[in-house]
């Protein structure tokens, strides 16, 4: 089984879009929604949900407040100021950690569950769908995220799937760690901008720190030219595939208007033919065929 | 006056609106929040004077105390140790810092040692002062890297934070105790559910808050629509101009050659003070 994770350190670069037309051009993939506190590609595959799980990522200190004295030693030893001056616990700031559990002279702080999302398993008339939804402002979603490739690599092996196409979070951190770990190909889309460039740099030092080998696809690269073959150059220098530039096209944002992928929506429309040449490129890469 | 700008979704202008309004405005210190992804300073090219390492402190087990009682890896919620009966094993990403480990060893054979996290960085330019941090590529968690920034705040400014995308942990550290949030958005199905979210948050944190919509001419009329059903302030507009995407792709905030624009983040500032005050 193969997997590919599409990647761009800098938001709104066109990820969705992308991982959506790979999962029409890719026959029988699963694909996962790993962008889990901003999810964006179920407004555009539509899935119907056959099964949703609770997600318990993370604890919340709770006091007991017939038993608190007041003394204060929480707050003291809290390292993430959770513990306000009225001793309540902040659900904001608290990462249940379980200190002051351990500090309160009386018991009267315990850790509970926190439900801190959903995820779930459906069905688009592309295929399987592994998706999630974070509960807004809840905190480890590198966990849902490992949750959903779970989802997805269970899905792949009961469907009799040969590739799982994971849509993941802008930025380098917790979750995009979680949804590039041990896949056979990180597509990073960027844009020719310079905070593209510089984010686009980050993002090829993850891969590498994880051992994910890259390719890159420049999106709305006539947006500013010498940009786009600064990127090309640096690509090339670092021995970086580009597999594609893709032009800059209003209708891209008609078709998310409409909820349909490109692919769907404007087929013989040039950008829908580049990112089709561009994902044909990456699944010969893959060594995957495509539809 | 603490202004935070955030979004839910990625790439909607949060960065260009953060730089576009600091320099439009005088005393201003602008904080870049986004560790993971820290652009403020690809427009604002200011001149660095000062560069810190951050630290996270992380545990170290003396070899020669510890019995592999393995009380330490149970208390620990994020996994960071394993304790076998031949070795400990620690693994500093994924550790918090919360020092419980060291306070439940009963050996006492757990010392904190500091572990390289990200760097901090503060310079100047024109107007204002920026403070920014990196995450260290490969580092999961930039949370601490985002208190460090913030612990810099000088609360006699007109402080401005740009937040990172999304609606997790990094971005409530962004946002806890500012006095106004603009919501940069954009008018498509996508800009609209991520701002529902990020909506959500800050009704739950009560920091009042107001609508930025970017390329205001593209997508469709919803995100007007909901603003309007749930009485939230749209406070400015900016269109879909390819000058405007130009100048950005080359690094440059627009207000300084488009200078009708001065006027309106100055604008939208002075808005937001009635506001959030």
């Amino acid at each position: 089984m193969k997997q590919i994770t599409v990647l761009s350190g800098k938001g709104g670069t066109g990820k969705t879009t992308i991982t959506a037309s790979l999962a029409i051009l890719a026959k029988n993939a699963v694909t996962a929604d790993c962008d889990v506190d901003a999810p964006d590609l179920h407004m555009l595959l539509h899935p119907q949900i056959i099964e949703t799980k609770e997600f318990r990522g993370s604890k919340l200190a709770v006091i007991d407040e017939t038993k608190c004295v007041r003394c204060g030693s929480c707050r003291e030893k809290c390292r993430f100021d959770a513990i306000t001056e009225n001793i309540e616990v902040d659900p904001f700031a608290c990462e249940g950690c379980g200190v002051c559990a351990i500090v309160c002279v009386v018991n009267a702080i315990t850790l509970t569950d926190r439900i801190s999302g959903h995820a779930y398993i459906s069905k688009t008339k592309y295929g399987f769908m592994a998706h999630a939804m974070l509960r807004p402002g809840e905190a480890n979603s590198g966990k849902l995220v490992t949750l959903v490739r779970q989802n997805a690599k269970i899905l792949a092996e009961r469907e009799g799937s040969h590739l799982i196409i994971i849509d993941g979070s802008p930025g380098i951190g917790c979750p995009v760690i979680a949804s590039v770990t041990g896949v056979d190909i990180g597509l990073i889309v960027t844009e020719p901008t310079m905070s593209g460039i510089y984010d686009l740099e980050r993002a090829l030092r993850l891969l590498k720190h994880f051992n994910v080998p890259p390719i890159v696809c420049i999106n709305m690269h006539d947006i500013n030219k010498n940009n786009a073959e600064k990127i090309v150059r640096f690509c090339e220098e670092g021995g970086v595939e580009v597999a594609g530039k893709i032009p800059f096209n209003p209708i891209v944002t008609e078709a998310i208007v409409n909820g349909k992928p490109i692919l769907e929506y404007a087929p013989k429309s040039d950008v829908a033919k580049e990112i089709e040449k561009t994902l044909k490129r990456l699944l010969l890469a893959l060594n995957y065929g495509s539809g | 006056m603490i202004v935070s700008i955030a979004s839910g979704k990625g790439g909607t202008g949060k960065t260009s609106v953060a730089v576009n309004m600091a320099l439009s405005i005088e005393n201003v210190q602008l904080l870049d929040c986004d560790a993971e992804e820290p652009n403020v300073q690809l427009l604002l090219h200011s001149k660095v004077s000062q560069v810190e390492p951050i630290y996270v402190p992380v545990p170290v087990v003396n070899k020669k105390l510890c019995d592999h009682c393995g009380k330490c890896a149970e208390f620990c919620q994020y996994n960071a140790l394993f304790v076998s009966s031949e070795k400990v094993l620690i693994f500093p990403e994924l550790c918090h810092s919360c020092g419980g480990c060291h306070l439940v060893c009963p050996k006492e054979a757990i010392t904190e040692e500091k572990h390289r996290i990200g760097t901090l960085k503060l310079g100047s330019t024109r107007n204002l002062e920026l403070v920014y941090g990196e995450l260290e590529v490969g580092e999961p968690m930039a949370v601490p890297v985002i208190k460090e920034v913030k612990s810099r705040i000088v609360r006699s400014k007109n402080v401005i934070l740009d937040s990172p995308p999304g609606t997790s942990c990094p971005v409530i550290e962004t946002i806890r105790g500012s006095d106004f949030c603009i919501l940069v958005t954009e008018p498509t199905p996508f800009g609209l559910h991520d701002l529902k979210i990020t909506v959500e948050v800050l009704e739950n944190m009560r920091i009042p808050f107001g609508v930025v919509v970017n390329r205001a001419d593209i997508g469709n009329k919803k995100v007007y629509e909901y603003c309007e059903e749930k009485s939230i302030p749209i406070l400015l507009e900016i269109p879909f101009q390819r000058k405007i995407a130009e100048l950005y792709s080359r690094g440059i905030p627009f207000s300084l050659e488009m200078r009708e624009w001065k006027e309106k983040f100055e604008a939208l500032f002075n808005e937001i003070k009635r506001r959030g005050i």
